[in-house]
């Protein structure tokens, strides 16, 4: 217990001396999941609107896969990406391994079905609202999907925070491709786990406190934001 | 206007859904009489026939013709259902919308938009979310944003369902001036006074199948079947 | 819109891949890393020769393996055999020895096994096997498994023949050491993670000292053979500064606790 409380306080103490490492690790976690989110939802969540409104074949078993692979093991997905982006593997001529940009990579891979299979049950939902009436108004596939991204908007906030949080707070998949190089790739998660390594709690406290205060405070900001646009219009 | 559409002909029409026929076989012809009311007990295919008519059931068997060909047709025609629906949004951008969508500018959408509101009475809380109207004003503004594209032909199922007097005959009004500007009607509705009132044709439909196609004013003066004098006095028909 | 949400992963892209001045990547292994040397050498390095050293911190194998495959341009690790073996194989051009530190046998401040007692490091470990008490091994062929497991064997022991009270937890140092502090353990440890360790509990220093416990370090740059992105100008420039007079008097007078961890032995 004394670890917890000793961790409070040096979290504390962090956080009010803008302990410039700190700030520096912290900013780099929210830069690399933030990307991340932004790419992801992206990809996610035309492929949940099309996967919505497109009757096509394969399209249970792309559903199923899709929800399958929200349980996708990080520390699989780092290890792949790893071997892909290996100087020795198929990109590694990019050199982007113990980059930054690798990791984003790899928290993308993770999120993308998390948050396709968020947003597409609320989209399916919707699409089963506005079934008739798009159809009659004839509006192209393309329309289709546009609206009810928009008009779902607020359920796709949720199911973006969803990949946020797990973004944010994963470590087995950018311990591997980032290398916790410090200056460099190491995040809040990583530097936890090579506190926690070293036996040093407290600051492993620490620096937890403040990814779960910034974990949040990013959820509190989004909901005040899609509040205030909705006390605008009802 | 010129309607291009008409004259429509069905010709063995038939709908099913899993393998059962919800109607069928359908011969008919319309020539574009300005309001044309489907009548008939309940389960006889009022809804069905719209929907297949609209291209928003399914034809198993049979032809639907268009004076134009199918793509025009679709863009010409627009359909108000018997239990609205709703985009989540406000008035506005329900009214914008399928403006919107045939490429139509924001600012020459957003006033049509106004105009339509004004018309409906909806004029002074535009931005209020659709969704939380009244039933009678959700229906309202569900045959504005119908008709807002200056359709040929629009369809509407049972328009008035459930509705109060005073919305009923708003949305009359509405129709009876949307026949003036040329606009073809074909509507299906349970209400005896309110097909007295609109109807320039009537269909008669029993058990799936057209049963009677006539003047409006004859139908009501003399139907020529037993079943539609029968359903003219409220008897039960089967 | 969707113009300006594409500017804007561009620039998110692009300033994520942006580095300042030259950068050499370095793997280490964690024993290494957790004695805080690297915390005093970087920045004179990053002074000295305007080049910012990416640590990699890794097990040995790993280490070894991105050696291998490119990723890194030179490693810094403690496993002789390995070490041949990597140079035989050509994935690195050559050895070269910097300095040492030396291995301790931790446990629980109770003893069970008496090896404060002991001798010679073997007669410790026969000690701790014949008592069967909990001994926390790497188990993760990290250097410092590879030199325990070595240790055993020079006593006569096979690891492999060991019953329950032989816990290997496949971790790294400080994982290791937490662990043996949870179960009151013994455990081998590199001296530095041992100092630099915050959670001991009751464990304390048991034995250290027998000079098959030291623990030579070794500089080895990546062959840049066949792999051009390869820095090795920049291995070299770095293996001339941690040879020299400075980085000398930097690791010999680097102390835990009033403790030297190192001993500088690289040779002209």
């Amino acid at each position: 217990m004394g670890d917890f409380w000793s961790g409070l306080g040096q979290a504390a103490w962090l956080v009010l001396t803008f302990d410039s490492d700190l700030l520096a690790i912290a900013a780099r976690s929210l830069q690399v999941s933030l990307t991340a989110l932004l790419i992801a939802s992206l990809l996610a969540m035309p492929l949940a609107a099309f996967l919505a409104v497109r009757r096509f074949r394969w399209r249970r078993n792309v559903i199923a896969l899709m929800n399958a692979l929200m349980g996708l093991p990080p520390v699989v997905v780092g290890l792949i990406v790893y071997i892909l982006l290996s100087r020795s593997g198929p990109f590694g001529i990019l050199g982007l391994l113990f980059t930054p940009s690798a990791m984003i990579i790899a928290q993308v891979i993770i999120i993308v079905p998390l948050i396709a299979s968020i947003a597409h049950q609320s989209l399916r939902d919707l699409w089963q609202e506005y079934h008739d009436l798009l159809i009659s108004m004839n509006v192209t596939q393309g329309q289709k999907i546009r609206t009810l991204l928009w008009d779902a908007r607020r359920a796709l906030l949720t199911a973006a925070l969803a990949g946020f949080g797990r973004a944010i707070g994963e470590v087995g998949a950018i311990m591997i491709v980032g290398g916790n190089i410090d200056h460099a790739t190491r995040v809040l998660t990583t530097a936890i786990a090579l506190e926690t390594g070293k036996g040093d709690f407290a600051l492993a406290l620490a620096l937890g406190f403040v990814l779960i205060a910034i974990t949040i405070t990013v959820n509190f900001a989004v909901h005040w934001i899609s509040r205030t646009e909705s006390e605008g219009r009802w | 206007m010129v309607n291009s559409l008409f004259p429509l002909t069905v010709r063995d029409a038939v709908s099913k859904r899993g393998g059962v026929p919800l109607i069928g076989p359908i011969q008919l012809d319309l020539k574009g009489a300005g309001i044309t009311v489907v009548m008939g007990p309940n389960g006889s295919g009022k809804t069905t026939l719209l929907r297949l008519l609209h291209g928003a059931a399914r034809l198993n068997h049979g032809s639907i013709r268009w004076a134009c060909d199918q793509e025009q047709a679709r863009d010409a025609q627009t359909f108000v259902f018997q239990r609205p629906i709703m985009l989540r949004r406000s008035i506005l951008d329900n009214l914008i919308y399928p403006l919107r969508t045939r490429g139509v500018s924001k600012a020459k959408a957003q006033e049509q938009a106004e105009h339509w509101a004004e018309r409906l009475g909806l004029g002074g809380f535009l931005s209020r979310q659709a969704p939380s109207l009244s039933g009678g004003e959700q229906q309202k503004l569900a045959l504005a944003r119908a008709l807002i594209t200056d359709p040929e032909l629009v369809f509407l199922d049972e328009p008035c369902a459930s509705l109060d007097a005073r919305t009923m005959k708003a949305i009359e009004r509405i129709l009876i001036d949307t026949r003036a500007n040329g606009t073809q009607i074909i509507m299906s509705t349970h209400d005896m006074g309110q097909a007295r009132r609109l109807a320039d044709e009537v269909v008669f439909l029993l058990n799936g199948k057209v049963h009677e196609h006539t003047p409006a004013h004859d139908f009501f003066a003399s139907p020529q079947t037993p079943e539609a004098n029968a359903f003219l006095n409220g008897d039960i028909v089967e | 819109m969707t113009h300006r949400i594409l500017s804007t992963v561009c620039a998110l892209l692009l300033a994520t891949s942006l580095q300042a001045g030259e950068t050499l990547r370095l793997a280490v292994t964690t024993s290494f890393h957790n004695s805080g040397l690297a915390d005093v050498l970087l920045p004179v390095i990053a002074k000295d020769l305007d080049l910012e050293v990416q640590l990699l911190v890794v097990g040995t194998g790993q280490a070894l393996k991105l050696g291998e495959q490119g990723d890194v341009d030179a490693i810094l690790v403690h496993s002789r055999t390995a070490e041949d073996a990597f140079l035989n194989q050509g994935f690195g051009t050559h050895r070269r020895e910097i300095m040492y530190n030396d291995f301790v046998l931790i446990g629980s401040d109770t003893d069970p096994a008496h090896i404060q007692t002991a001798t010679t490091a073997a007669d410790a470990l026969q000690k701790i096997a014949m008592a069967q008490t909990t001994f926390v091994s790497r188990g993760d062929d990290s250097g410092t498994h590879k030199k325990e497991v070595s240790l055993w064997k020079t006593a006569g022991l096979d690891t492999e023949q060991f019953g329950p009270w032989y816990t290997s937890v496949g971790a790294g140092m400080g994982a290791a050491l937490n662990t043996a502090s949870g179960l009151n353990a013994y455990i081998m440890s590199d001296r530095a993670s041992w100092l630099n360790f915050a959670n001991k509990g009751t464990l304390v220093l048991l034995y250290s000292g027998d000079p098959v416990l030291f623990n030579q370090y070794a500089y080895i740059p990546v062959n840049p053979e066949g792999k051009p992105h390869i820095k090795y100008d920049l291995a070299l420039k770095l293996e001339s500064w941690l040879v020299s007079d400075e980085a000398k008097a930097l690791i010999d007078s680097y102390k835990i606790n009033g403790e030297p961890l190192f001993v500088f032995n690289a040779t002209y």
